[in-house]
C-alpha cells in the first residue's frame, strides 16, 4: 500500500472526500467549541439561550417602546423590533462566519505546522459552530416573536435555504479572505473596518424605502442585500421571498464559492510556509 | 520493502516582489519568484521497514523542515516522499488539547484530528486509559492535569495504532523516566513489528541506541549518510569546525572509520596501552590496572594545552571521559617542538567487550571553541574475564550478595 500524503490539495472534488472523511472530526469540534465555552459556569448550557434572548429581548423594548419607532405601513408597534432582528440573523451569521474564517488560519498556524490533516475541515468547523450560534439565536428570536404576539409562519421554513446561502456567500469570501491574510496581514485588520461600514450601507437598522428612489439601485450592487431582504419578508410579512432575484444570487454565491475552493487548494501547500 | 522514502526533496522558500504576484501565480498568471532560498536540497534516503534513521545536524541544518516535509505538513518544493502508509508524528506532544475538556474528550478530538472514525476511538479508549496511567484524571479536565500527565495522555493517544512511519523528535526526553522506559518499550516493539522510525534528536545516546543508520544534514544537504557511529564522530567533529578546517576520515581494518579533527597546534604522535606489567596489550582483564601512555607533540604556540581522553563501548557510548581542565592540570603556553607524555592509570572495572578510547587536545574545558585535535577510534582494546565472576553489562561493580532464610510465619486458631 503506497499512500500519497496530500491532504491539502487534489481537486475541488477530493477537499470535499476529505472533508466527508473527517465530518466526526467536524462535528465533535463544533460540540466541543459550544462545551468549553460554557465549560465551569454553573448555568451551562441555559446560557445559550439566555444571551440571545436578552440582546433579542433589549432591541424589542427599547427600540419598540422607548424609541417608538414605527415601520411605514404596518400597525403592530413591535414590526420595528421584528423587522431590525430579521436583518440582525442574517447579518450575524454572515459576519460572524467572515470574521472567524479570516483569522482562522493564522490563529491555527502552530496546529497546521505540526498536525498532518485536511485544512477545509477548520473553516467547516467555523461555519458550523457559527450557524449553531445563529439557529440559537432564531430559536430566542422566535420565542419573544411570540410573546409579542407574532406567531410562526409556514414562510419561515425559507429560513433554511436562506441560511444556506448566507453560509455559503460568507464561506466563500471568508476563506479567500483567510487565504490572503496568511501573506497579507493587513487584511485582517482592514476587513472588521470594511464589515461596519458594510453593515451601514445595507438596510438592516433603516428600512429601505428611506432611500430615494433615485438611489435605490445602488442597494443592489450590495450582495448581501437581497438576502437580508428575503430574511425581511420571510419573518416580518411572512411571505416568501422573491425567488428570481435570489436565483442569480445564489448562482453568483455558487460561483464565489468554488472560485474560493480554487484558491484555497492552490494556497494550502504555501500557508505552512508563511506561518 | 522499505517504510519510507525521501526522493531528491528539496524546499525552498519564494519571496515575491509583492504578494499580488504570489495571489497571481495561484490563478494562473506567470510571476518570476524574486528570491528563492534553498533550505533543503537533494536529500534522498530510503528507511526498510522495521529500520531506524536518526537525523542529525546543527540547529538550522534543515531538520525540522524535512520532519514537517515527512509528516506531510510542508509540501516540498521538488522530489517526493512515499511512505508505506500512515505515517505519525510524536513531534509537539499534546498539540491542540483543550484544557477545559477531560483527558477522554481531548484523546478523541486528537484522535479524531489522525482521522479515527469515532468507533475504532472507542475501541482503542481503554488500552489508551491503560497506557496513560493517570487514574481517575482520565475523566477530569486537563487544566487539572500535570505536565507529565498531559504527556503521557498525548503519548498515548499518538501511539495508540500503530503507523507505517513514526517521526519521532526530541519530545522523548519528557516525563518522568518510568514513562520513558514504558514509551521506549512501546516505539521498540512498532519497530519490530515493521514501522520505520525517523529519528531527530541531539542526544547522541538515543541515536546510537535506537538508530540503525543516521544522516548528517548540513545547510539543507546530506553531508554524511552511514552507521551512526561514524556520523555522530563526523558531527561531532564539524561541531568543532565551524570555520571549515581539517577534517579526515580514516578506514580501520575493521572497517569503522577514524575521525580526526581539530586545527593541528598539537597532535598526538603516540598512544599505547599498557597492562599492569607495563606490557603494551590490547587486551585487559576485567578489574587490571593498566595504564594509558600518550605522547603529544605541540605544533605551534598556544595559550594553554588541555589534554583530554574517553573510553566509548562498541556502540560509541561514552563510558568515562575527563581531562586536565577537570582536573585542574592545564599546560599554560607550551612551545613549539615541546613534547609532553601523558600517564593515564585506571582500572579497567569495565563489562566484557571491545571499547575504544578518544583523545582530545583543546584549549580549555570542552573542545567546543580552540579543538587543536580531536581523534576518535584513537586506540581499539577489548575487556575479557578471565578471573572474576559472571556479570552482566559494561560496569564492573564487584556486587556482593547475600542472604538469609526468613522464618516462617504460622497462623494459629482464625
Amino acid at each position: 500500500m503506497v499512500v500519497a500524503r496530500d491532504f491539502g490539495g487534489g481537486s475541488v472534488s477530493g477537499l470535499l472526500r476529505s472533508l466527508w472523511r473527517y465530518r466526526h472530526f467536524v462535528l465533535s469540534s463544533i460540540r466541543n467549541e459550544l462545551v468549553t465555552r460554557f465549560a465551569r459556569s454553573k448555568l451551562g448550557g441555559l446560557w445559550m439561550i439566555i444571551s440571545p434572548l436578552a440582546q433579542v429581548a433589549i432591541y424589542a423594548l427599547i427600540l419598540s417602546n422607548v424609541l417608538a419607532a414605527r415601520l411605514p405601513g404596518i400597525e403592530n408597534r413591535y414590526a420595528y423590533a421584528v423587522y431590525l432582528m430579521a436583518g440582525l440573523l442574517a447579518w450575524t451569521l454572515f459576519s460572524d462566519i467572515v470574521t472567524r474564517c479570516l483569522t482562522l488560519f493564522v490563529e491555527q498556524g502552530n496546529l497546521l505546522k505540526k498536525m498532518s490533516f485536511p485544512r477545509i475541515t477548520l473553516p467547516a468547523i467555523a461555519a458550523g459552530s457559527s450557524l449553531l450560534n445563529n439557529a440559537l439565536l432564531l430559536l430566542a428570536m422566535l420565542g419573544i416573536f411570540a410573546l409579542l404576539g407574532h406567531g410562526f409562519t409556514p414562510a419561515m421554513l425559507w429560513l433554511v435555504p436562506l441560511a444556506a446561502l448566507v453560509t455559503a456567500f460568507a464561506l466563500g469570501i471568508g476563506l479567500a479572505l483567510g487565504v490572503i491574510n496568511v501573506f497579507v496581514r493587513d487584511v485582517g485588520q482592514a476587513v472588521p473596518i470594511v464589515l461596519q461600514i458594510w453593515f451601514w450601507l445595507t438596510p438592516i437598522v433603516y428600512p429601505a424605502s428611506i432611500i430615494g428612489e433615485e438611489h435605490r439601485r445602488w442597494l443592489y450592487l450590495n450582495p448581501l442585500y437581497p438576502v437580508v431582504e428575503a430574511y425581511q419578508r420571510v419573518l416580518l410579512y411572512g411571505s416568501a421571498p422573491d425567488l428570481g432575484g435570489l436565483a442569480y444570487h445564489a448562482v453568483a454565491v455558487a460561483a464565489l464559492l468554488l472560485f474560493a475552493l480554487l484558491l484555497f487548494r492552490r494556497a494550502a501547500p504555501e500557508m505552512v510556509d508563511a506561518l | 520493502m522499505n517504510g519510507l522514502v525521501v526522493e531528491n526533496v528539496g524546499k525552498a522558500f519564494r519571496a515575491y516582489r509583492s504578494e499580488w504576484h504570489r495571489f497571481g501565480r495561484w490563478l494562473g498568471i506567470p510571476a518570476v519568484p524574486t528570491e528563492e532560498s534553498w533550505v533543503l536540497r537533494h536529500v534522498s534516503f530510503a528507511i526498510p521497514r522495521g529500520q531506524a534513521l536518526g537525523i542529525v545536524g546543527q540547529n538550522g541544518a534543515g531538520k525540522s523542515t524535512l520532519l514537517k516535509i515527512v509528516a506531510g505538513t510542508m509540501r516540498p518544493t521538488e522530489g517526493r516522499v512515499v511512505a508505506a502508509g500512515r505515517v505519525a508524528a510524536i513531534l509537539e506532544l499534546g498539540m491542540g488539547f483543550n484544557p477545559e475538556l477531560t483527558a477522554r474528550q481531548n484523546v478523541r478530538h486528537a484522535a479524531g484530528l489522525m482521522g479515527v472514525v469515532p468507533a475504532e476511538i472507542e475501541a482503542a479508549m481503554p488500552e489508551i486509559e491503560e497506557f496513560a496511567e493517570i487514574g481517575d484524571y482520565f475523566d477530569q479536565p486537563m487544566r487539572t492535569h500535570s505536565s507529565g500527565m498531559q504527556v503521557r495522555v498525548a503519548f498515548a493517544v499518538a501511539t495508540a495504532w500503530r503507523p507505517e512511519v513514526l517521526i519521532v523528535d526530541e519530545a522523548l526526553s519528557v516525563g518522568d523516566a518510568y514513562f520513558q522506559h514504558k514509551s521506549f518499550d512501546r516505539i521498540r516493539q512498532f519497530q519490530r513489528q515493521g514501522t520505520s522510525l525517523l529519528i531527530a534528536s541531539h542526544d547522541r545516546a538515543a541515536i546510537l541506541a535506537l538508530c540503525d543508520r543516521a544522516v548528517l544534514l548540513d545547510r539543507g544537504r546530506v553531508l554524511k549518510d552511514g552507521v551512526p557511529e561514524e556520523v555522530l564522530d563526523f558531527y561531532n567533529a564539524l561541531i568543532a569546525e565551524r570555520e571549515g578546517r581539517t577534517v579526515s576520515v580514516e578506514r580501520l581494518r575493521d572497517g569503522r572509520a577514524r575521525t580526526v579533527s581539530g586545527t593541528g597546534e598539537a597532535r598526538v604522535e603516540e598512544i599505547v596501552l599498557c597492562d599492569g606489567r607495563g606490557r603494551p596489550t590490547d587486551q585487559v582483564d576485567v578489574g587490571e590496572a593498566v595504564e594509558l601512555h600518550v605522547r603529544v607533540k605541540v605544533q605551534r604556540p598556544v595559550p594553554t594545552l588541555v589534554f583530554g581522553f574517553g573510553i566509548k563501548d562498541r556502540l560509541g557510548q561514552t563510558i568515562y571521559g575527563t581531562n586536565t581542565w577537570h582536573t585542574g592540570q592545564v599546560i599554560e603556553r607550551p612551545q613549539p617542538g615541546d613534547e609532553y607524555r601523558f600517564v593515564v592509570a585506571f582500572r579497567a572495572n569495565l563489562g566484557v567487550g571491545s571499547y575504544s578510547i578518544v583523545t582530545a587536545l583543546h584549549a580549555r574545558d570542552t573542545h567546543v571553541g580552540g579543538n587543536y585535535e580531536w581523534r576518535d577510534l584513537a586506540l581499539v582494546f577489548s575487556v575479557v574475564n578471565r578471573e572474576k565472576t559472571q556479570f552482566e553489562g559494561c560496569n564492573w561493580l564487584e556486587a556482593k550478595i547475600a542472604y538469609e532464610r526468613q522464618q516462617r510465619t504460622v497462623l494459629q486458631g482464625v
